[in-house]
């Protein structure tokens, strides 16, 4: 008898623990290894990994190399994998909890750092953007556009309309390193005669803290846009993300 | 769209991108819809850190944009925005890369002079609001 070619320990428990969160277990029993999934996954090859070698490796017990691969940062969770598996295997649920596995502070700064940040204030802003920044660009903006095109003197960018059907947020990217990005979309808006809003709460429309596989946070930054939307009583959010 | 909404939106947004463009300067990559590449923005990697990785990630949907030999891709998503702006700057700017409200406006012919950023030199000045 030869020699086996990898040690494995036979049960892993770190599956079996994902297993139990998922519905229907995410299928992770119901690997063909028909590799459809790793064909067409943009991540494979990145650190010698790909979609398929995860779940066999997780399944063979492998869980040290699971939870310690930084592949589990390359994939974006983009979920064409079970869009093309057969079996309609929940790879990426399986790599957002080996991400949890990660102590806290070891995960990338950038998503940490943006996470924490957007922690900070009730404008969920991870650019750090507060409340009175955000308000400010808004009119300034507005005014500067208001007094340059004359089609669009009317136009408003409400700031905590209350009952505007519509609540739009924006990433933090626009109001803080490209505020004319946003005017497009106001005139849009303007001109279909869209009834709508941005709240200084809650408007930020990124969540890092998801990236960052920190639940708790990431449920806390969620909470805190739906309050800013059902405080100012709009029925529909509008992401911009 | 392959995580929310469907094939359904997919198809609403060539319906939009096709009317201001003209049918005849849409260009769809391959694949699309729901079997389409993700870029490599979203997910967190443009804050990872892992820069070579999230640029080897998109090299995938870069070919894609390539061989439709188009002059301008647009992105409807901000992550997709800035990966895929990032994915042309590495190969000598390849091709313009623009919000969809930009095109929309542009269209509708109410796009200022400070709302252009990221046109060509081709479309620079065209259909310039408010007109001189
Ligand atoms: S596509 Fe599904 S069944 Fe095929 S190898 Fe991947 S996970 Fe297994
Ligand atoms: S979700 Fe992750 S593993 Fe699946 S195809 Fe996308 S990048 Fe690859």
């Amino acid at each position: 008898m030869g020699e086996p070619a990898i040690k494995i320990t036979g049960k892993s428990v770190f599956m079996d623990k994902v297993k139990d969160l998922l519905p229907e277990g995410g299928n992770l029993n119901l690997c063909l290894t028909c590799g459809a999934c790793s064909s067409g996954c943009p991540a494979t090859g990145l650190e010698g990994m790909d979609p398929r070698k995860f779940l066999r490796m997780a399944a063979l017990g492998m869980d040290e190399e699971i939870s310690s691969t930084p592949w589990v940062w390359m994939c974006s969770m983009c979920t064409r994998c079970v869009y093309v598996c057969p079996m309609k295997i929940n790879i990426p649920q399986l790599i957002f909890h080996a991400r949890k596995t990660w102590p806290r502070d070891q995960r990338p700064k950038g998503i940490l750092g943006s996470c924490d940040m957007a922690l900070r204030s009730d404008t969920c802003s991870a650019m750090g953007a507060t409340e009175e920044d955000f308000q400010f660009v808004v009119e300034d903006v507005l005014s500067e556009y208001q007094e340059a095109q004359p089609e669009f003197a009317e136009m408003q960018a409400p700031l905590n309309k209350v009952g505007a059907e519509f609540y739009l947020n924006q990433n933090s990217r626009e109001p803080v390193t490209e505020p004319d990005e946003m005017v497009p979309l106001w005139k849009i808006l303007h001109l279909v005669g869209a009834d709508w809003t941005y709240g200084t709460k809650g408007w930020a429309a990124e969540n890092y803290c998801l990236f960052l596989a920190d639940d708790e946070n990431w449920e806390k930054i969620v909470r805190t846009k739906v309050k800013a939307v059902e405080d100012l009583k709009c029925k529909v959010w509008l992401n911009t993300e | 769209m392959r995580k929310s909404f469907g094939d359904p939106v997919a198809d609403d947004l060539r319906f939009v991108v096709k009317t201001v463009v003209g049918e005849e300067n849409f260009i769809d990559m391959a694949p699309n819809k729901s079997n389409n590449y993700c870029c490599g923005g979203g997910g967190g990697y443009l804050q990872s850190g892992y820069t070579d990785a999230r640029r080897a990630y998109g090299s995938l949907k870069a070919e894609q944009i390539l061989a439709t030999g188009a002059a301008y891709c647009i992105t409807p998503c901000h992550n997709c925005h800035a990966q895929v702006h990032d994915l042309s700057e590495i190969r000598e700017h390849a091709w313009q890369t623009v919000h969809l409200w930009t095109i929309i406006c542009l269209a509708l012919g109410i796009l200022g002079e400070n709302e252009r950023e990221y046109l060509g030199d081709d479309l620079k000045e065209v259909l310039m609001y408010p007109a001189e």
